[in-house]
């Protein structure tokens, strides 16, 4: 007989979870009732999450928004478009409505699939991961949150709080390959971030490596040789080593989605697009 | 386990909490409109609303329904004897259903579509049933049920 856990607050969540470390955590059941239903995973208990008002909110906090792990795709896209188009632009590419008005970002960093798209255009943009258990809160910057394929550094006894992310300061952009428009997992993804005020590149690789991961030689490389200054057409060659040095950050592997040698040639496209777009959207 | 469903308090038996509201809603409570063709959201045969949001029941786990509002296709008519509503009847119209599999899921994606957006475009109804697959109909006549339900026309 499995336990099914259903705490009403964000204190309870935590006793709880601190009490039956093993309990899976279930807040949209996108990805856990998948399991479930193919019985690849019998838990001794589920932790639901979905009656836990605290996740589900978000606001600001200082100079950052703090987003709840319990907020849904449906709500990204609505709520903070605006704010954060890069996550809602990715979020418009999951699944279909009926998974975008349950999946959340709280399930998507949980499960930590290499091709979740809510993590590239998380690490574009700088995002922290907040962590919290009965022990206390840590914040862990996305970049550091991944530890492998469905591995991250969540301890046993935590939930995921909330992402801390800052609103865009400059044109945001992500774009996903994948085998037809609607209800695929990405062959590859990118998102990418310009902060024209500090003059820096964010940016985030999907599906090309044992995790998402940023390419920090390009995110350099675009923030020393972009025309700042003066604003206009962008060089048709930055563009181009911009995505051989995004494409040189991965470590692809073949898969049934795709070859090694086409994740990383698509990735090279996607970020000299991507870049185009954002460019153009600045001078703009 | 209890909860609302199509306006009526039901409360089912032995359930297990982990077992999906598509089960419970068929195997216990005996309302069968919501089909089962995949059990893991590709398909959306099992579209319900739950509190009115427009979900996959299959990819609920049945203690997370519990308390909640559940409406399934049976409460888009007044009940299997009463009239077809208005997307029923334009899906009808159109020829929209031949083995009908997916009907009752897209019924419920339409419904919530044209509740959202009255008069939808083309993009946006491809757009909104992305997730209802269809193996018989080619798309065409439903996207005419659609347009049909959306002016009024059924
Ligand atoms: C048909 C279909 C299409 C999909 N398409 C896409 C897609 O295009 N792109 C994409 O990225 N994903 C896709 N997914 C996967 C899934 O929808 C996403 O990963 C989603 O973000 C999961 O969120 P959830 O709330 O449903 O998670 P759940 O299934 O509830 O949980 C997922 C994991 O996270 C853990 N978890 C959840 N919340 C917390 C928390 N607060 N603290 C700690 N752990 C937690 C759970 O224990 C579990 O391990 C798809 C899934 C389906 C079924
Ligand atoms: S049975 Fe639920 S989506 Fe297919
Ligand atoms: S009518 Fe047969 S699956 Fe759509």
């Amino acid at each position: 007989m499995m336990d099914f856990l259903t705490p009403v607050t964000w204190a309870d969540a935590l006793a709880v979870k601190a009490d039956r470390p093993e309990a899976v955590p279930v807040a949209g059941g996108t990805d856990v009732m998948v399991e479930l239903n193919f019985h690849r995973r019998r838990p001794a208990a589920l932790l639901d999450l979905t009656r836990v008002p605290e996740l589900a909110a978000w606001g600001r906090d200082g100079d950052v928004l703090r987003v709840g792990a319990g907020v849904s795709y449906t709500r990204l896209i609505e709520e903070l478009g605006g704010l954060l188009p890069g996550l809602a632009a990715a979020s418009r590419t999951v699944g279909s409505p009926q998974i975008r008005n349950r999946g959340t970002l709280g399930g998507n960093l949980g499960s930590a699939s290499p091709a979740g798209d809510g993590h590239p255009p998380l690490l574009a943009a700088g995002a922290v991961v907040e962590l919290a258990s009965v022990r206390g809160t840590r914040e862990v910057p996305v970049a550091d949150f991944f530890t492998g394929p469905k591995r991250s550094v969540l301890a046993p006894d935590e939930l995921i709080a909330a992402v801390l992310v800052a609103p865009a300061d400059g044109p945001e952009q992500f774009a996903k390959i994948g085998t037809r428009n609607a209800m695929v997992i990405a062959v590859s993804s990118f998102a990418l971030a310009l902060h024209p005020g500090r003059r820096s590149v964010g940016t985030g690789i999907g599906s090309a490596a044992p995790t998402p991961r940023r390419a920090p030689e390009a995110e350099e490389f675009a923030a020393a040789h972009l025309p700042w200054d003066g604003p206009g057409p962008l060089d048709p060659d930055l563009a181009r080593r911009f995505g051989e040095l995004v494409s040189a950050a991965a470590a692809p592997i073949d898969d049934v989605r795709g070859t090694a040698a086409y994740r990383r040639h698509s990735l090279s496209v996607l970020a000299r697009r991507t870049l185009t777009w954002a460019w153009e959207e600045l001078c703009e | 386990m209890t909860c609302t469903v199509n306006g009526v308090p039901r409360t089912a038996d032995d359930v297990w909490e982990g077992e999906s509201l598509l089960y419970v809603l068929r195997e216990r409570l005996g309302l069968p409109g919501s089909k089962n063709a995949c059990e893991q959201g590709e398909c959306g045969s099992c579209t319900v609303y739950l509190d009115g949001t427009a979900v996959c029941s299959c990819l609920v786990a049945a203690g997370q329904a519990v308390g909640r509002e559940v409406v399934t296709v049976e409460g888009l008519s007044g009940g299997p004897d009463a009239e077809p509503g208005p997307v029923q009847r334009a899906f009808l119209a159109a020829g929209a259903v031949q083995c009908g599999f997916c009907t009752p899921g897209l019924i419920v994606a339409v419904d919530d579509l044209l509740s959202r957006n009255p008069h939808p475009t083309d993009p946006q109804i491809r757009e909104a049933l992305a997730g209802n697959l269809c193996r018989c109909t080619g798309y065409e006549k439903i996207m005419e049920a659609v347009r049909l339900a959306a002016g009024g026309q059924a």
